[in-house]
Formats: C-alpha cells, sequence, structure tokens
C-alpha cells in the first residue's frame, strides 16, 4: 500500500513540477503513437471500408486473416521488426533500428489489423444499412465511400482511438525495436519496465499514472462517441 | 415530362438460391399517372418493382426502357418498404440527392426548404432523421426521393405501417407529384388505398403477370377467377 | 497530423544525423548510475553523443556480431575474448572492475555470512536448501554465477525448485528475490542503487573470486562498413583519461565506492 501511495505521491510531483523527462518522455510516446496511428489508419480505414463493400473471391479468407492478424503477440512482431532492420537483416542498410521509425513500424503492424477490423464490422454494418439507397440514388463508387466512411465517422474514429489505446500501452514490440535508449526512444511503457527493474517502484508507478491518465482520456474519448453512435443512431 | 416513357420486359427472371422468385416476365408497359401493383404475399411485387428500378438484377432476360437504362435510373427514384435513413439531419437527408447531382447550393437550400414545407418537417430541419417516427422517416423518404423531380416513382407499400393521418398526407403528396407530371409505379396491400390512387392496374400472381389493365376495368369486372377471388379478399395460393 | 509526421522526421533525421554512436552495455553500468556521470562528461569532452543500449552481456554481444552497435562494454572474459578472435570486435581493453555481493534474507538461514570463501558460501545455500533467485539470461553475472557454481563442484542443472532461473535482468531479478526473500548475487552498484531491498541485506563480499572485470570493445569495421569506428576509439582513449579514470574512482554511492579503474594507458 506504501508503495502505491508514494507511487501517486511521485506522479503528482512529476506532474506540477512539470518535470523535463517525464515530458520528454511523454510526448515521444504520443509522437510515436500518433505517428503510428496516422500510418494506420491511412492504411486500415480505406481496406476496412473496401472489404466491407467489395464482393471477391477470396475475401472470407482475407476477413479470417485479418480477425487472426489482430491476435498477433506484439513480442513476436517485435522480434521479427528487429530482425528486419537488424544491420544483419533484409532492411539493415536503412540504420532503422533503435529509432523511433522502428517503433513507429512495429505499431503500424500491431494496429493495422485491429482498426481494419473495427472498421470492416462498423462499415458493413453501414453498407447493408445503406446498399439499396445509394443504388437507388445513382451514387458513384466515390459518392458511396464517401458516404459510408462520413456517416460512419463515430465508429471509425471510435476504431482509431481503440488503435492508439493499443498502441501506446504497448512495451514489449517497441522495447526490442526500439532498445529504450534515454532521449532517443525511451517512451512511457519502456521507461516503466527500466524503472521497475531498478526498483525505484515509486516512479515507475508516477509513469504508470501518466500513461493511465493517458489511455482513460482515450477511452473516455471512445465512450462519449460510441454513446453518441448509440443513442443517435446517427 | 410529357415525353411518353414506357419499358419493355423480354423473359424476365429472377432466380434465388435455386428457385424462382420472378417471371418469366414479358411486358411491354406503357408508363403513364399511377400504376399499382397488387398480388398477394410472396407474389413477387417488391422483386418487381427493384427488377424496375435497377436496384436488382434479373437471373436473365432483357429489360430496356425507352430511353438508354442509365439515363432512366437516373430520372427515377425508389422509396423502400422500411425507409433508410441517412444518420445526418433531415436538411441533409433532403439535400444530399441534390447534392450528388452537383447541384449549386442556394438552389438546393431554397428546394430544401420548399419540400421540407410539403412534407410538413419544416420545424425539424436539423433534428437527427433516425429518430424520427415512422410517419416523419416516410414522409421524409418520400420528400427525399420527389427532391429530384424524378420522370418515375417507385413505391414499395410506402403506408404499411402507418396510421389514417400519415397515409392520407402521403397520398395527398402522391397526388400533388402526378400533377406535374412524376410517374408512379407502386405496391399495396391495401385495396382501398388501390381504388383510390390506381390508373391503372398489375396483377403478379406465384411470380408472374396474372392480369393488367385500366383500373375502373380491373376492380369493376376482373377478367381471372384468382384477381376476383383476391378482391374478395379470399386466400389464393 | 501531417505536421506530426513532419516533425517526428526531422527529430528522427536530427538524431540520426548528430554526431552519435551507439553502445550496447550491460545493466549495471546504467543501473549503477555510472553511465550517467561519464557520457555527458565524454559529450562535453568530444562533442559526441553516446545512445545507450542496456541489454545483458549476451545480448550486447549478440547486437555487436550483428552491428547494431559500434561497441560494446560488458563484463564475461571469455564471451569476449570469443568474439574477438571471431573478429567481430578488434581488440578487448579492460577499463575497470566492481565486484560481485552475495545477497541474502536478513537472517540469514545459511548462515554464509562468515564463510570463508564465495565457493564455501554457495556450498552451504546448497547444502541448506535455502531460495536462491538466478538471473538465468546468459549475461556477465549469470554467466559468472555458473563460473562459481561448477568451481564449487555444483550443478545447477540437477538443483530442486529452490534454484529459481528467472531469465530477467539485474533490476527485475533482485525484485524477485527482494519478493521471495531469496539469496542472489548482484554486482555491488546495482545492489547499492536499488530501491526495493525489502528484507534484503548484503551478507559476503570480498573473495578476490569475485571481481569483475569490465572490458570496452570496438566492434569490427570490417565486418560492418557502417560502423563509427572513429567515434567508437574516441570513446576508447577517453576511457582510458585521466579524467575518466577520476570520475569513475571517485563514483560513490552513500560514501561507498563501486568501480575501481584499472585501464592500462
Amino acid at each position: 500500500m506504501n508503495e502505491i501511495w508514494a507511487g501517486i505521491q511521485e506522479a503528482v510531483r512529476l506532474i506540477f513540477s512539470l518535470d523535463a523527462d517525464l515530458i520528454g518522455i511523454t510526448l515521444r510516446s504520443l509522437e510515436v503513437s500518433l505517428t503510428a496511428l496516422v500510418i494506420a489508419s491511412a492504411l486500415a480505414l480505406p481496406f476496412g471500408t473496401w472489404l466491407a463493400i467489395r464482393r471477391f473471391k477470396y475475401r472470407r479468407f482475407a476477413i479470417a486473416v485479418l480477425n487472426a492478424l489482430m491476435g498477433l503477440p506484439p513480442v513476436v512482431v517485435g522480434l521479427v521488426v528487429y530482425l528486419m532492420l537488424s544491420r544483419s537483416g533484409p532492411f539493415g542498410v536503412l540504420g532503422l533500428l533503435f529509432t523511433p521509425f522502428a517503433m513507429i513500424i512495429a505499431q503500424v503492424i500491431i494496429i493495422t489489423p485491429l482498426i481494419a477490423s473495427i472498421t470492416h464490422q462498423a462499415m458493413r454494418e453501414l453498407w447493408s444499412e445503406y446498399h439499396d439507397l445509394l443504388i437507388s440514388l445513382n451514387t458513384s463508387k466515390r459518392q458511396r465511400v464517401a458516404a459510408l466512411i462520413w456517416d460512419g465517422r463515430r465508429t471509425l474514429m471510435t476504431a482509431a482511438l481503440a488503435g492508439f489505446g493499443r498502441a501506446i500501452g504497448e512495451v514489449g514490440a517497441i522495447m526490442i525495436v526500439g532498445g529504450n535508449i534515454d532521449h532517443v526512444t525511451r517512451v512511457l511503457t519502456t521507461a516503466i519496465a527500466l524503472e521497475t527493474g531498478k526498483g525505484d517502484f515509486a516512479l515507475a508507478l508516477g509513469l504508470g499514472f501518466v500513461l493511465i491518465a493517458l489511455t482513460l482520456m482515450v477511452n473516455f474519448a471512445i465512450h462519449a462517441l460510441s454513446r453518441t453512435e448509440r443513442e443517435g443512431t446517427w | 415530362m410529357s415525353q411518353p416513357i414506357s419499358v419493355y420486359l423480354n423473359s424476365i427472371l429472377v432466380k434465388r438460391r435455386g428457385k424462382t422468385v420472378l417471371g418469366p416476365i414479358d411486358l411491354d408497359l406503357k408508363v403513364d399517372g399511377f400504376t399499382i401493383l397488387l398480388g398477394p404475399n410472396g407474389s413477387g411485387k417488391t422483386t418487381f418493382l427493384r427488377i424496375l428500378h435497377g436496384v436488382e438484377r434479373a437471373s436473365s432476360g432483357v429489360m430496356q426502357w425507352s430511353m438508354p437504362n442509365e439515363q432512366a435510373h437516373q430520372a427515377q427514384a425508389y422509396v423502400f418498404q422500411s425507409p433508410i435513413m441517412l444518420r445526418r439531419s433531415v436538411r441533409q437527408n433532403l439535400a444530399y440527392p441534390l447534392q450528388l447531382i452537383g447541384m449549386d447550393k442556394d438552389e438546393i437550400s431554397s428546394r430544401v426548404s420548399e419540400w421540407a414545407q410539403k412534407i410538413g418537417l419544416q420545424d425539424a430541419l436539423e433534428f437527427p432523421a433516425p429518430r424520427l417516427s415512422g410517419g416523419e422517416k416516410q414522409k421524409l423518404a418520400l420528400g427525399r426521393a420527389l427532391i429530384r423531380m424524378p420522370d418515375v416513382l417507385f413505391l414499395d407499400e410506402p403506408c404499411a405501417n402507418l396510421d389514417g393521418r400519415s397515409t392520407r398526407e402521403i397520398e395527398d403528396l402522391l397526388h400533388d407529384a402526378t400533377q406535374v407530371g412524376t410517374r408512379i409505379i407502386m405496391t399495396t396491400h391495401d385495396l382501398g388505398q388501390a381504388r383510390r390512387l390506381a390508373d391503372s392496374v398489375l396483377f403478379l400472381l406465384n411470380g408472374t403477370l396474372h392480369e393488367k389493365g385500366p383500373a375502373s376495368i380491373f376492380f369493376a369486372m376482373p377478367r381471372t377467377i384468382e384477381a376476383k377471388a383476391f378482391l374478395n379478399g379470399d386466400i389464393i395460393e | 497530423m501531417i505536421r506530426i509526421v513532419l516533425a517526428i522526421l526531422m527529430i528522427t533525421g536530427v538524431a540520426a544525423k548528430a554526431d552519435t554512436m551507439r553502445l550496447a552495455a550491460t545493466t549495471s553500468f546504467n543501473n549503477s548510475g555510472l553511465s550517467d556521470a561519464l557520457l555527458p562528461a565524454f559529450k562535453v569532452d568530444t562533442g559526441i553523443n553516446v545512445q545507450l543500449l542496456v541489454v545483458g552481456t549476451g545480448q550486447a554481444i549478440r547486437l555487436g556480431q550483428a552491428g547494431d552497435v559500434d561497441a560494446i562494454l560488458v563484463h564475461s572474459k571469455a564471451a569476449e575474448e570469443a568474439f574477438v578472435s571471431a573478429d567481430f570486435g578488434t581488440h578487448r581493453r579492460e577499463i575497470m572492475y566492481n565486484d560481485f555481493v552475495l545477497i541474502g534474507p536478513s537472517a540469514d538461514p545459511s548462515r554464509i555470512k562468515d564463510a570463508e570463501s564465495a565457493i564455501e558460501v554457495l556450498q552451504l545455500i546448497a547444502a541448506t536448501e535455502m531460495t536462491f533467485v538466478s538471473r538465468g539470461d546468459d549475461s556477465g553475472t549469470h554467466k559468472k554465477e555458473l563460473m562459481l557454481w561448477s568451481a564449487a563442484k555444483l550443478f545447477p542443472d540437477f538443483f530442486g525448485a529452490w534454484y529459481k532461473a528467472v531469465g530477467a535482468g539485474m533490476g527485475a531479478s533482485l525484485n524477485s528475490a527482494s519478493g521471495l526473500d531469496a539469496y542472489i548475487m548482484a554486482d555491488r552498484a546495482s545492489w547499492l542503487n536499488f530501491g526495493n531491498k525489502g528484507g534484503l541485506e548484503l551478507l559476503y563480499s570480498g573473495d578476490p573470486m569475485l571481481f569483475n572485470q569490465y572490458a570496452y570493445i570496438p566492434v569490427n569495421s570490417d565486418k560492418h562498413v557502417h560502423v563509427k569506428s572513429e567515434a567508437a576509439q574516441r570513446l576508447e582513449q577517453w576511457l582510458l583519461s585521466a579524467r575518466a579514470k577520476n570520475i569513475i574512482n571517485n563514483y560513490k554511492i552513500n560514501g561507498e565506492a563501486l568501480f575501481i579503474f584499472n585501464g592500462a594507458p
């Protein structure tokens, strides 16, 4: 109990003293995860929508693969990205290992299937609702996708936030590919792992509370969005 | 608008999972005034309507409007049995068909207010459409269908679940539409409604066209026993 | 959003371009706090920014083999010599040493406090079968521990449930030992800097067998052309300088010196 209390005090102290390291680490966490989110969304939102409205031969198979990819263990993703980016790996010449880039790549791989899958489900539902009307109104393909994305924007936002929540709380993969280098690739989760290793539980918990506060904000946002979704059904 | 419109169907057949749900239908239909599609449940009325409008494709056969089908489709509108509301406001629902054809903004907004007035939703313009009552949704769907002033309007049981007042309001809107030259093809279960509105009747039975003719003749002296039985309210198989 | 991406591109671009090198070093070097005393001073003197990867000796050596770092600072002589003789490193340079200590519950149920040697300590723990936490992660500390067991003619493979190989870094292993009230071997620096001592205390130290030599090895640029040999060489020279010697010998926690410089210029 003492340690949790000390952790809370430490968290308060860190936040209110605007601790430079804490701010740097938090900003880096946000930078890495937000960039990963932007890239993953750019891939996953159109892909999920496309899966929902196109009928093609291997559609069911593609959906099954997507759902399986959602369960990818981050540590394995990290290991594979590590081996790819290592100087002795196929992309070694790029020199990306132990940089924020490598962390972004790993996070993109981890969250893209998640966002695509949620997008697909939401879009499939909306598409079956809108299908007849949009066909009847003689819409072009682009107009259909635009209508679906616009009217499904809250769900898509929810999908993106879910991806962000997963990215920012992830530690296994980014520890491996980022290396937890101070001022370069140290983010909230890896810093927590490090401070725990040093037995400095108060600081670790302090960082943990900052992370929890961030993810709570994200989840409240998801909740608020999905509630307006249900209440208004629009 | 005064240009005559007709549609020609040759051996139109619709199959679902190996079962024939419609056809074969051969028909040369002059689309004019108010055409009512009658028939018992499962006779293929909805499918027929959807085929005519092109939201569904026939398994085989040929359909040709008196103009290129694409162009014909562009000048048509369809009101589905359960109205499909875009998850947007009433205003945006009304504006959407006009935005699709790239109409200019001022024109859209004046047409939207005009139609909101006609369908009695002028005070609900910013209200989310999916939260309207059943009757209001149906009126909004109808307004959204008519706002592009279609040559042909299809309606699938538009008053199926509505009270008398909403039904009357919708019938009035449909009557006004025919006055400005919109041809209407509509299915209904309500024989009273059919008698009130129809200029001509198509009677479907088991997926095929069983009888057709001017409404006055069809209701007064149906040629087939099945049509007679249907008008008497008997169950026909 | 595009701005954020650009900002990150710039940040990472700058980080990669600036005069930096990567050093893989053992946990104790960082956990003790010595890295925070040495590396900023090095930067002041040379302008070179050292990115530190804190890993076990086993992983540090693999990072060097793959060419993912420019130099390594580790403490496991046999592994280091193999690394150099396979041409992954250019040469091995001894810098400093510290020592390992034996930590255990303050009640000391195995009575190791008055042991004559490190070997006797291990024999006492094994004979009483008191819980012992091993790093079990192929690190320098782990290798040293295994070497001591074998010197004591004991074989961890045959130990019972009291011997727990946790497969973790020094800090995490100390946390485990603290939780289990177990014996553990740790480097003195990590122990002094460890914040969660609980019921544990330092019970035995001083046997020369427990000395822990740190060596610096630049990665061979013949194997990996991108390796920053020049920066690695400057770090080596600097680590052997009087200034580094002074920092190392005067680095203290609670008044206790942790490392003893023994580099030969």
